[in-house]
């Protein structure tokens, strides 16, 4: 009884050290010729097209809650100048990557989990490797490395789209200067921001793809195994993806030091 | 030429649950065996342990001086290459047609052109009566398609050794003979070594040159097609003759009250032992034996009525 209930009290400790195992078959198997090509650019191509849209779209109210509360607080202190400046910190920071991280997670992941996981239980997977063929070079390889490409690059739009909501917002509705807003963008954002958000968006994608795979390669059950495996895989890289971007952001303040004058 | 399969002394249990122990037995290379076995004894398990897809726990699957159960990954996947297997669904790639399903091992595996694919491709296709249905994708099939298609891929790449599970599950009585003198037309062809897994008794009786029965977490016995079809033991008899008079009972086996009270009732006498299928072609395959050739040899009386053509195959009595 008591062997049991350290059992179940350890499980999911084993979970995390075969999802780790997972993350180093797959680091193992990126090096293996032949790079399947194909798959890499079918499946950029399949994630940035069900990605983008709810990425931009998600971007530009994300930018504007940013620049209707830091414009009112820094109204409050009275350095309307700085508006734009520390809107831009905020979004390239941090909204950037947590909204490529949640759209990655929630569109892709699931998508990618979901695929996997009706193969698997068609034993499309063990059909696979009995024809000699290796599912993680063969799929998983492509599709992480995809995921990271193009959470990179959903990075970048978010930052754009959301620093010019944040712009249309503060012009439009908080009479900011469009002038001010502009000028006051290097003040305080600096380059290497723009390097720490690309850097969260590539770790954020391998995240999510390395859970997704896992997740959609070991479901078992039947229809139901796939349901519970995107589930599990969407709400599993949520909380990886939140306490890794706490992970790097406070790192990053400590090797980084702030711009000053 | 087809390769022999060793078998020494397999268990497998998932958690604590024992499938089966002491698994030994040697398959023949060049020849058809069918594994048999009740609903649930881990046949399919046993399939998956042979091409590695389940390490088994204690035991080795000697295939060509390679240990199955122990060697590594990359070896598994060279061994692999000697394989066909055909799933129980057929298992094609949902996301390809028929074509490129049955390409796959070949764009893989070979340097061929796609021209030299096409052929073979094509030739597989026409073996298994697909021809014009290569555009067609897994989902828009019937299950016999998909099945017949999923044979196709298996025997593309030439394998030495063929795995097939349930073949006949969900296909019509006129769909499974056709599929079984297929199995005899191919093993008369490519001389391949094959294990077909099933529980239809009319393919089992017919068709392979061994039968083995896995019942109740062990190997009951495995040996040439009349050993088994001429033997008293009360299991093989029970299930080769689909009686409910014997020790397997509707869940698991029975227990020592049922079989008590079964006392009285003498099994039936046994079926008589019908011919083997033979290659349409009517030349005999390498590893075909005379009919009544092992009960000759082994001084057994066949039941009265065996090895008579058009008899009926109706088992029981």
């Amino acid at each position: 009884m008591s062997s049991l209930t350290s059992q179940r009290a350890l499980a999911p400790i084993g979970t995390a050290g075969k999802l780790f195992a997972f993350g180093l078959d797959v680091a193992r198997s990126l090096f293996r010729r032949p790079f399947q090509t194909r798959e890499f650019i079918q499946q950029a191509w399949f994630i940035a097209s069900v990605t983008i849209i709810p990425t931009a779209l998600v971007a530009i109210p994300f930018g504007a809650v940013i620049a209707l509360q830091v414009g009112g607080l820094i109204k409050q202190f009275g350095a309307q100048s700085f508006t734009g400046s520390a809107a831009v910190l905020a979004v390239v920071r941090e909204a950037g990557p947590i909204a490529t991280s949640l759209l990655i997670a929630g569109a892709a992941g699931s998508a990618i989990a979901a695929d996997l996981g009706a193969r698997k239980i068609r034993e499309e997977l063990d059909a696979m490797m009995v024809l000699g063929i290796d599912p993680i070079q063969r799929l998983v390889v492509p599709r992480v490395l995809a995921c990271m490409l193009v959470a990179v690059f959903l990075n970048g739009l978010v930052s754009v789209v959301g620093v010019a909501g944040g712009y249309v917002f503060n012009v439009v509705l908080q009479d900011g200067t469009p002038g001010s807003y502009i000028a006051s963008f290097t003040a305080l954002a600096q380059l290497p921001d723009l390097w720490q958000g690309m850097a969260k968006a590539l770790v954020f994608g391998l995240i999510a793809a390395v859970v997704a795979c896992y997740k959609g390669m070991n479901a078992a059950g039947g229809p139901k195994g796939v349901g519970d495996a995107v589930n599990e895989s969407v709400v599993v890289t949520f909380m990886l993806l939140f306490i890794v971007n706490f992970v790097m952001s406070a790192i990053y303040i400590q090797l980084v030091p702030p711009k000053t004058g | 030429m087809g390769v022999e399969i060793k078998v020494d002394n397999l268990s497998k249990s998932f958690g604590r649950q024992l499938i089966w122990g002491n698994v030994s037995l040697t398959i023949p290379a060049g020849e058809v065996s069918v594994m048999l076995g009740p609903s649930g004894t881990g046949k399919s398990v046993f399939l998956k342990a042979l091409i590695g897809l389940l390490k088994p726990d204690q035991g080795s699957i000697l295939i060509e001086g390679t240990d199955i159960a122990s060697c590594s990954e990359k070896d598994l996947y060279e061994i692999r290459k000697l394989f066909g297997v055909l799933f129980q669904d057929g298992a094609m790639f949902g996301s390809m047609n028929l074509f490129d399903n049955v390409a796959f091992p070949l764009r893989e595996h070979t340097k061929k052109s796609e021209s030299e694919v096409r052929d073979v491709v094509m030739e597989k296709m026409d073996l298994v009566g697909l021809i014009g249905a290569e555009d067609k994708l897994p989902g828009e099939i019937s299950g016999g398609m998909r099945k017949r298609a999923g044979l196709a891929r298996a025997l593309v790449l030439d394998p030495e050794i063929l795995l097939i599970d349930e073949p006949d599950s969900g296909l019509d009585p006129v769909r499974t003979s056709f599929i079984n003198q297929l199995f005899i037309d191919l093993n008369a062809q490519i001389d391949a070594t094959f294990l077909i897994v099933t529980h239809d008794i009319n393919t089992a009786r017919t068709v392979p040159d061994n039968i083995g029965l896995l019942y109740h977490k062990h190997l009951a016995m495995f040996g040439p097609r009349e050993m088994l079809l001429s033997s008293e033991e009360p299991v093989v008899r029970q299930f080769l003759n689909a009686q409910t008079v014997g020790p397997i009972g509707m869940s698991e086996e029975k227990d020592a009250d049922e079989l008590a009270a079964e006392k009285g009732f003498a099994m039936p006498p046994l079926p008589p032992i019908p011919l083997q299928l033979e290659p349409s072609n009517g030349v005999p395959r390498r590893s075909q034996r005379e009919p009544g050739a092992w009960c000759r040899d082994n001084g057994v009386t066949a039941p009265p009525g065996s090895f008579q053509a058009n008899m009926s195959m109706v088992t029981g009595g």
